[in-house]
């Protein structure tokens, strides 16, 4: 084994095992952009919010469970906001909810995303009534959309795959909230960066 | 210590806790650890169930009614075509009978199944929820065989159920059937000799009959404290009446009582559908008089201003078959308990009021007066022990 060590730690020449990620291995080195490490590091462990509202959230917990085992993404729910990077607004946001749903996205650590799962998070779904908001990307800015009533499990995961891919060409410095902007009044929850996803100054 | 000046603190419980089985808000006034006071706040998850199926057709509201408890969604279904056939005076065929009983009871493992997962984990015992998922999970598959839909099924019709089930599905659930008892006893395993849960859920949150039934409880809520009370023994619907089944009922009302009565409810309705199984009689599922929907004849052709969902019988309209400005109220035994529909109709296709008499509002009244003098931890214990689903509640 030792032997086997020496070998592949003589082997000098830089190998590029994919594009921006060098291997040095005599130096036991890899040669990258911080930018790769940090959504690396944030895409392998997106930790979401237990949040159920509604039917979704039955559909949610069904993945997390034996049968479809989120965890092996490195996806674990959190009970809590403080430990969370995504949150996953699993069914129908009324009226009376909304604040406490914005409350909780700024209680969330950044960078934070949003998945809105099944119809009703995406659209308001058949909920189109005086109580329901239609869509939480009213209030919140959101960065997958899972259609479904409810959507399946596996569902579900391809749109944390996905979330994970759209990490993975993300810069790591980002200064304020890329995603989207948050109409509910910023200043009542104390998130005076919230910024806009047409502001000039962002797409600079 | 000085006691002058403690004075009781306010705690808000909710509406995004993982204990609260949704977005049910509590308010708790504590004195040290024991509640003084608590109040529950509902309506987070209103969503105009009854507002909405007063614009819709009576065959369209079917859909609304799976999302109030969505987790037991067929038990709904069943409830709310009840109502409409008993309105419209439809006799539904043998077979869809016995078809909706076995996937009601169906529904009623799952919503049990799920209730225990989460029940137990709240309470500190994890490893219950991976099993009662593992079985759910195949339950689901079952249910996606026949439906096509595994939460949300949608799948009876007025008048009878939508397609029939086939010989497959038959014999895959005769084998989950025959499991599933072992399985009951290996959860049975898990909880019953632990000496947290026993010491959680004996003499907690104590009920008696009296104030049950005053209180307007329903279900195994109600059975646990020792009230025999089951809509499928007192007022049968569907293949109810042919098959044969007790109802477990408590005896001290506490949390316990009310688990072992569930406990024992999953036995019972493993042995409905194993008598449902070996009854199934052959024939129609769909009664001839049953509403249809006159669709668009292409769906190239539709056009939003012009669309008309009208519901027709034979050629004749179904206001025809309605018996005007009346009103009926059907009930269900849902897993949580008495599922109850009142619609009142004038002479139109659509309901002009459809009340639903939702357990789980009822039984979210009662929360403060088990909360009353019991300690924080038993909050959770006592939401998990008598089941609400938000979605009902606030509808």
């Amino acid at each position: 084994m030792s032997g086997l060590i020496k070998i592949f730690d003589n082997h000098t020449e830089a190998v590029e095992v994919e594009k921006g990620v060098t291997v040095v291995p005599a130096a036991n080195t890899i040669i990258t952009t911080i930018d790769k490490i940090a959504s690396w590091g944030r895409r392998s462990s997106l930790w979401p919010l237990t949040f159920g509202l509604a039917c979704c959230a039955i559909e949610m917990m069904a993945a997390g469970a034996s049968h479809y085992d989120l965890d092996r993404f490195g996806v674990i729910f959190r009970a809590s906001p403080r430990q969370a990077d995504v949150m996953i607004v699993a069914g129908t946001v009324s009226k009376k909810m909304a604040p406490v749903v914005v409350n909780l996205y700024h209680q969330m650590p950044e960078p934070r995303y949003v998945i809105a799962m099944g119809s009703c998070a995406c659209s308001g779904g058949i909920f189109n009534t005086y109580s329901t908001v239609q869509g939480v990307d009213e209030i919140l800015p959101v960065d997958v959309y899972i259609p479904g009533c409810p959507p399946r499990p596996e569902a579900l995961i391809e749109g944390i795959l996905n979330l994970q891919e759209k990490i993975k060409n993300e810069s790591y410095y980002r200064e304020r909230c890329l995603s989207g902007v948050c109409l509910i009044e910023n200043s009542k929850f104390g998130a005076k960066d919230e910024s806009h996803r047409n502001s000039e100054e962002i797409k600079r | 210590m000085n006691l002058e000046n403690t004075k009781e603190l306010i705690i808000n419980m909710g509406p995004q806790h993982p204990a609260t089985h949704g977005v049910l808000r509590l308010v708790l006034e504590v004195e040290g650890e024991v509640i003084k006071r608590c109040i529950p706040y509902i309506g987070y998850l209103h969503r105009g169930v009854e507002k909405l199926s007063e614009d819709l057709t009576y065959v369209q509201s079917l859909p609304l009614t799976d999302r109030l408890d969505y987790l037991s969604s067929m038990v709904n279904n069943v409830g709310f075509c009840i109502a409409v056939e008993k309105l419209m005076g439809i006799e539904v065929p043998l077979r869809a009978k016995f078809i909706r009983t076995i996937l009601s009871e169906m529904a009623r493992i799952c919503s049990h199944l799920v209730w225990i997962a989460t029940h137990a984990l709240d309470i500190g015992a994890m490893t219950v929820f991976l099993y009662a998922m593992r079985d759910r999970e195949k339950l689901l598959e079952l249910f996606e065989m026949v439906t096509g839909a595994r939460l949300t099924v949608s799948y009876p019709r007025v008048g009878g159920v939508r397609c029939d089930i086939n010989e497959e599905f038959i014999n895959e659930l005769s084998d989950f059937i025959n499991k599933f008892p072992e399985r009951v006893e290996e959860y049975e395993t898990l909880i019953d000799k632990n000496r947290v849960w026993l010491k959680r859920t004996k003499g907690v949150g104590v009920i008696t009959a009296e104030e049950a039934i005053n209180w307007g409880l329903t279900g195994p809520t109600l059975r646990g404290s020792g009230v025999y009370y089951d809509v499928r023994k007192f007022f049968p619907y569907d293949a109810y009446d042919m098959v044969d089944f007790e109802v477990p009922i408590g005896k001290n009302g506490d949390i316990y009582d009310r688990y072992k009565c569930r406990m024992l409810e999953f036995r019972q309705s493993a042995r409905i559908i194993k008598q449902c199984i070996e009854k199934l009689p052959e024939g129609a599922i769909l009664a001839e008089e049953s509403p249809k929907i006159r669709m668009p004849s292409s769906p190239l052709k539709i056009d939003k201003n012009d669309i008309q969902f009208e519901i027709y019988v034979e050629d004749r309209n179904i206001e025809d078959f309605i018996k005007k400005f009346t009103d009926v109220y059907a009930s269900v035994e849902a897993p949580r308990g008495e599922l109850g529909f009142y619609i009142v109709c004038d002479d139109s296709a659509k309901p002009y009021r459809m009340r639903v008499r939702a357990p789980s509002f009822v039984h979210a009244g009662v929360l403060p007066k088990l909360c009353e003098g019991a300690l924080i931890a038993d909050v959770i214990a006592n939401i998990g022990s008598i089941d609400i689903v938000l979605g009902e509640c606030d509808r």
